[in-house]
């Protein structure tokens, strides 16, 4: 089924810039499992959020002032003064939030549905990548109100890599501009706040490109055999994601509209303050779980490397888990291990938000363990020696009841 | 059949030259390229121009202590009383994460003076508490003693202790 346009003005274009054909392909004809639930919704999602802050973003900019003694006020005149201001900016922060959920989601899918197999490792390596961004763009972003939480995050962050051995010192003053995070900080953290979510779309455009090429996974984890396995995406998935993003759109505006400030820090309407930090201070919530990984290690070294690790692991994991089975449904004790680490990791990122003190000291050091237990002792072992329940023969056999699977069949 | 590049003795081509001194050339030239754009991050002029500070020590009366401000970070300028001093020197330094006697990062015992920068990830420490009655740090439980040596947390080093010098019995010169 190939893309052949009648309009003459298309047609022109195409046999110039296939770039209809292309769009075509990816978002009409793309050849789907007809299998995906709705867990599979959480990609677009992701992507929508990507557009609406990058789009509020903008709008933001034109109000906003990178300095030190006018950042704070620059913030405030957007949320009394400028038109729908307050609307832009909440949109904005909790949109970073609503992109964190749904980007977690979409991971822990891919972790249940072992999405990130062989031949889709580069897929899963790409979304990595663009956590990774995610959060370097949430940090920075962050740090531009110039409120105390602003202040105190950047100053704790930055000196993350102070831990460096030899150049540490080196490094944490080139981030700064300076001998501490002052102005020369604040301008370029703008600038890279800016340029990141285009460096985001960049990758994106490679994990959609990845993920085409390899086709998506889908809740059996087996692939699409013949034809009757898959449809079109449009108009089953562009018609199911549209339903999921109306569901999503009622939650982000309950946050937006009722709480905006719900998963904020009172704290970051106090203006930055160098000389004094806040006696409790705690990144956002989607950093908690490797806040708390961070704080579990009394070694300032080993916390910000165990930290790092945390996610380097992450890109091992095609190779880590030995199961050829992708999807947890057919892998009775993965199944089991799989909730008991989202559960660790709930609990890590509760840790990660309390006072440095016992107990929370000694179950952040427990979670921290099973976390690197998981990933790299139970997940290679289970493989070995799980004993996986039997594979439907095809996507359809799966999903159409066992007695018409046949007549179905030769029906379609 | 010609060739157009003779094969030397050694089997070395004129063209592997050139392709080598090409490559050599352009890498050398994307590095100085490169290099303004990284180094124009690193601190200004006028950054480095504000090297020093001045503090009044008059009006600090034993027990207390003042914040000054010295390149951006919080400097505490700490009066200490006998019993801090006192508490500062007896300690066995063999026992210390970060082993330093109290006589070295003082140049007046009445006098301590250091960065109030935790050594950990950079918080501003809270005086007169912890489990050493010196500084703690909120963040992440970094106990410091009287002396500001690091003594129970993740903090790796003792608070640093600026250059300083006494300029008069009243005036000391941070920087």
């Amino acid at each position: 089924m190939s893309f052949e346009p009648k309009n003459p003005m298309v047609k022109w274009v195409e046999a110039r810039l296939p770039i209809t054909g292309m769009l075509h392909h990816a978002l009409y004809e793309y050849p789907t499992p007809k299998n995906l639930s709705y867990w599979w919704t959480f990609g677009s999602l992701a992507g929508f959020m990507l557009v609406v802050q990058l789009i509020t973003g903008i709008v933001l900019s034109m109000h906003y002032t990178a300095h030190v003694d006018l950042a704070f006020d620059s913030v405030e005149h957007i949320m009394r003064d400028v038109n729908y201001g307050w609307l832009l900016r909440y949109m904005h922060s909790n949109g970073a939030s609503m992109f964190f959920i749904v980007v977690y989601l979409h991971i822990f899918r891919g972790l249940y549905y072992g999405s990130y197999k062989a031949p889709r490792e580069l897929l899963w390596w790409l979304g990595l990548v663009i956590f990774l961004l995610m959060m370097a763009t949430a940090f920075m972003g962050y740090v531009l109100p110039w409120g105390q939480m602003s202040f105190w995050g950047a100053t704790v962050i930055t000196n993350l890599f102070g831990a460096i051995p030899v150049v540490g010192d080196t490094i944490v003053t080139w981030l700064w501009g300076g001998f501490s995070v002052d102005n020369p900080t604040l301008n370029r953290f703008f600038s890279l706040h800016y340029l990141l979510p285009f460096v985001i779309v960049g990758v994106v455009i490679l994990h959609v490109w990845a993920l085409h090429t390899t086709g998506s996974n889908n809740p059996t984890g087996i692939e699409i055999k013949d034809k009757q396995d898959s449809i079109p995406f449009h108009p089953y998935y562009t018609v199911k994601d549209l339903f999921g993003l109306g569901l999503f759109l009622i939650l982000f505006s309950a946050f937006l509209f009722y709480a905006p400030n719900w998963m904020g820090h009172p704290d970051n309407y106090i203006p930055a303050n160098p000389l004094v930090t806040p006696a409790h201070i705690v990144p956002e919530w989607y950093f908690l779980p490797f806040y708390a990984i961070l704080r579990a290690v009394p070694d300032k070294l080993g916390g910000v490397m165990l930290m790092f690790g945390a996610i380097a692991v992450l890109f091992a994991l095609p190779w880590l888990d030995k199961s050829r089975i992708r999807s947890a449904r057919f892998r009775p004790v993965y199944k089991q291990l799989f909730w008991i680490f989202l559960l660790d990791c709930v609990v890590l990122t509760y840790i990660g938000g309390q006072p440095a003190e016992e107990p929370f000291i000694l179950i952040g050091r427990i979670a921290t363990g099973y976390y690197f237990v998981h990933i790299l002792i139970l997940l290679p072992l289970v493989g070995m020696f799980e004993k996986p329940k039997p594979l439907p023969a095809s996507i359809s056999a799966d999903v159409l009841p066992k007695d018409s699977s046949d007549k179905e069949a030769s029906n379609a | 059949m010609t060739t157009t590049t003779p094969i030397e003795e050694d089997g070395v081509k004129r063209r592997d030259f050139l392709y080598i001194a090409a490559g050599g050339v352009g890498a050398v030239g994307t590095a100085l390229a490169v290099w303004p754009f990284v180094a124009q991050m690193n601190p200004s002029a006028d950054v480095l121009a504000l090297s020093s500070t001045e503090v009044e020590l008059d009006a600090i009366d034993v027990g207390s202590e003042i914040t000054a401000v010295w390149q951006g970070k919080p400097v505490f300028v700490r009066h200490r009383t006998k019993e801090e001093i006192a508490a500062a020197e007896d300690v066995d330094i063999t026992t210390l994460p970060d082993p330093q006697a109290d006589a070295d990062r003082v140049e007046n015992p009445a006098w301590l003076i250091m960065v109030g920068v935790c050594t950990h990830l950079g918080c501003v420490p809270l005086k007169e508490s912890g489990d050493y009655d010196g500084w703690f740090c909120p963040c992440h439980g970094s106990h410091y003693d009287t002396s500001g040596r690091i003594r129970k947390g993740p903090a790796p080093t003792n608070l640093l202790v600026p250059p300083y010098e006494f300029l008069s019995d009243t005036t000391v010169k941070i920087g």
